[in-house]
């Protein structure tokens, strides 16, 4: 395929103030009107974005040394428990931490009002967070015991990493038993009563990117409101899943793992939520820009909610039990109109990741971008399996 | 056996009157205080959930008004905080009445006061905490 341009040239366009870029949702109409071969001369960058709750995240603090010197080895912030297992002052805070003393699920449906990602949310917000450490004394950290008023400005150095964020596609969870669930996909009702699904389908970024043509180590991208960068592939990373005739996967697939500076980040983009009867949970708002290089990279760019298709699992037994059945396939075109059928009858749906949001971001980044504040780089590795993925989908499907 | 809601205010005369600990001795009512506003000499407010046999519930609240405690019915209403509200739609399919609904195909999630029933089962179906309760007195 005649590569048409690299990310190098994209980055001078930005520099100049020539850059051409349009969103993922944009540049559906575009194609659909211009076709792919003029509008890939055209847009030089395609900025994706989604906004949902993202558990498999976390924030690394470095609490700052206190004098006399300590060892932290057990630290609370606001009541929840930050893993102290690393160096003297360094602590990894999971947004799905909750205090030891929630009473979780024990009066059910538990509340789980406050944890981990709210304390991430407070500190975001300027708020003073209640930091208590204990600790067996050192001849070189003889201080044991520490409880003390602190706020992001306090803390030396903080940044996210997310070890699994940005899944590509995922489940639409359905009840198929008699009485209501309560799980990490929402309140569902008995007998089918609602399905609901959490991806920004046409906007989210796998999902505009199905091989990791452009995505991969050290991409940078909006994480939060501020700048982070691709880590790694996140956990569960799974290429290797049933795709369409268009190379999207018609599942849970790929994962990234971010890392970003949390100080720069905001509390619009990085947000505690509490799922009732199963835990606290963080939104997580991230924009990842895809630079169009050739044809093929624009086509994937174009995909459109009908063309996306996610499987409907029934959260009550299939999913817990691991059985792997899968109750149909339904596209995003049909979960956004309010309503899919499942065994003949007709659901409402729900989504847990805000469009609004996702759109939002995709049109800050594109801001960003034009206004030259934010440049591309170049990946400094694929992510895995990509190319084997490659090869999978432009083969005929077997079993 | 009767259960209401109900809005007592206390004129600041009367406001340091031990009246929970009378319904409960006196009455046999039991009172569930849901809210409360007391402070010395000022006028108080307080809901709570009375819960007594009729006689016995009918007797307290003539009690109450003899000693000029106003009993007010109760009126809840749901507050829908756009602000703190991040427009993710799960609490749609929880609204039994679509009072809180999603404008397709902005996906965009608004609420409409006038459907609300006050069910209250958006409160704790909001990851986001973006509904609360508000508890008012009826005229």
């Amino acid at each position: 395929m005649k590569q048409l341009r690299t990310i190098k040239e994209i980055n001078e366009k930005i520099t100049k103030g020539k850059v051409v870029v349009a969103t993922a949702e944009e540049i559906i109409s575009m194609v659909a009107e211009k076709g792919v071969e003029k509008t890939a001369r055209q847009v030089d960058v395609v900025t994706t974005g989604t906004f949902g709750p993202m558990c498999s995240s976390g924030a690394f603090l470095n609490l700052g040394h206190t004098t006399p010197r300590m060892r932290m080895s057990k630290v609370y912030l606001n009541g929840v428990n930050a893993y102290a297992g690393i160096a003297a002052v360094d602590v990894y805070l999971g947004a799905t931490e909750i205090p030891e003393t929630d009473p979780a699920n024990s009066i059910f449906p538990g509340a789980f009002n406050y944890g981990g990602a709210h304390v991430i949310e407070d500190l975001l917000s300027g708020k003073k967070v209640l930091l208590e450490a204990t600790s067996y004394g050192t001849n070189c950290y003889p201080l044991q015991k520490l409880e003390k008023w602190i706020t992001l400005d306090d803390i030396k150095d903080a940044y996210l990493f997310n070890p699994r964020n940005c899944y590509q596609n995922y489940n639409v969870a359905v009840n198929l038993s008699d009485r209501t669930i309560y799980t990490y996909m929402g309140i569902l009702k008995p007998h089918l009563g609602n399905a609901n699904y959490c991806s920004a389908g046409q906007l989210s970024p796998l999902l505009n990117d199905p091989f990791y043509r452009t995505i991969g180590v050290g991409t940078k991208v909006f994480l939060g409101g501020g700048i982070g960068y691709v880590a790694w592939h996140g956990t569960q990373h799974n290429p290797h899943v049933p795709r369409t005739d268009g190379g999207v996967p018609r599942g849970g697939a790929g994962t990234l793992a971010l890392i970003g500076d949390l100080k720069q980040m905001s509390p619009k983009y990085l947000r505690g939520v509490s799922l009732l009867g199963y835990g606290v949970s963080m939104q997580v708002g991230v924009g990842v820009p895809i630079p169009i290089l050739d044809e093929e990279i624009l086509q994937f760019t174009a995909v459109s909610d009908g063309e996306i298709l996610a499987p409907v699992v029934d959260y009550s037994e299939a999913y817990p039990q691991g059985t792997g059945e899968i109750l149909g396939e339904v596209s995003y075109a049909e979960l956004k109109s309010g309503t899919i059928i499942v065994r003949g009858k007709e659901v409402p749906t729900a989504p847990l990741s805000s469009y609004p949001k996702a759109k939002e971001i995709a049109e800050t980044l594109k801001q960003w971008i034009l206004k030259g504040e934010f440049t591309l780089t170049e990946p400094v590795a694929a992510l895995p399996s990509a190319e084997v993925a490659v090869n999978f989908a432009r083969q005929p499907e077997k079993e | 056996m009767i259960k209401r809601k109900v809005v007592l205010r206390f004129p600041a005369t009367v406001v340091e009157l031990p009246f929970i600990y009378t319904l409960a001795r006196e009455f046999d009512v039991v009172a569930n205080i849901l809210k409360a506003n007391i402070n010395p000499r000022k006028e108080g407010s307080m809901v709570v959930e009375l819960s007594a046999e009729e006689e016995k519930y009918d007797a307290a609240i003539n009690y109450l008004q003899s000693r000029g405690v106003v009993i007010l019915p109760l009126e809840q209403q749901i507050i829908w905080v756009e602000d703190r509200c991040t427009q993710c739609g799960a609490c749609t399919v929880i609204c039994p009445t679509n009072a809180l609904w999603m404008k397709r195909p902005e996906m965009i999630v608004s609420f409409c006061s006038e459907k609300c029933v006050v069910c209250e089962q958006c409160l704790k179906a909001c990851p986001a905490r973006a509904v609360e309760a508000l508890y008012l007195a009826g005229e």
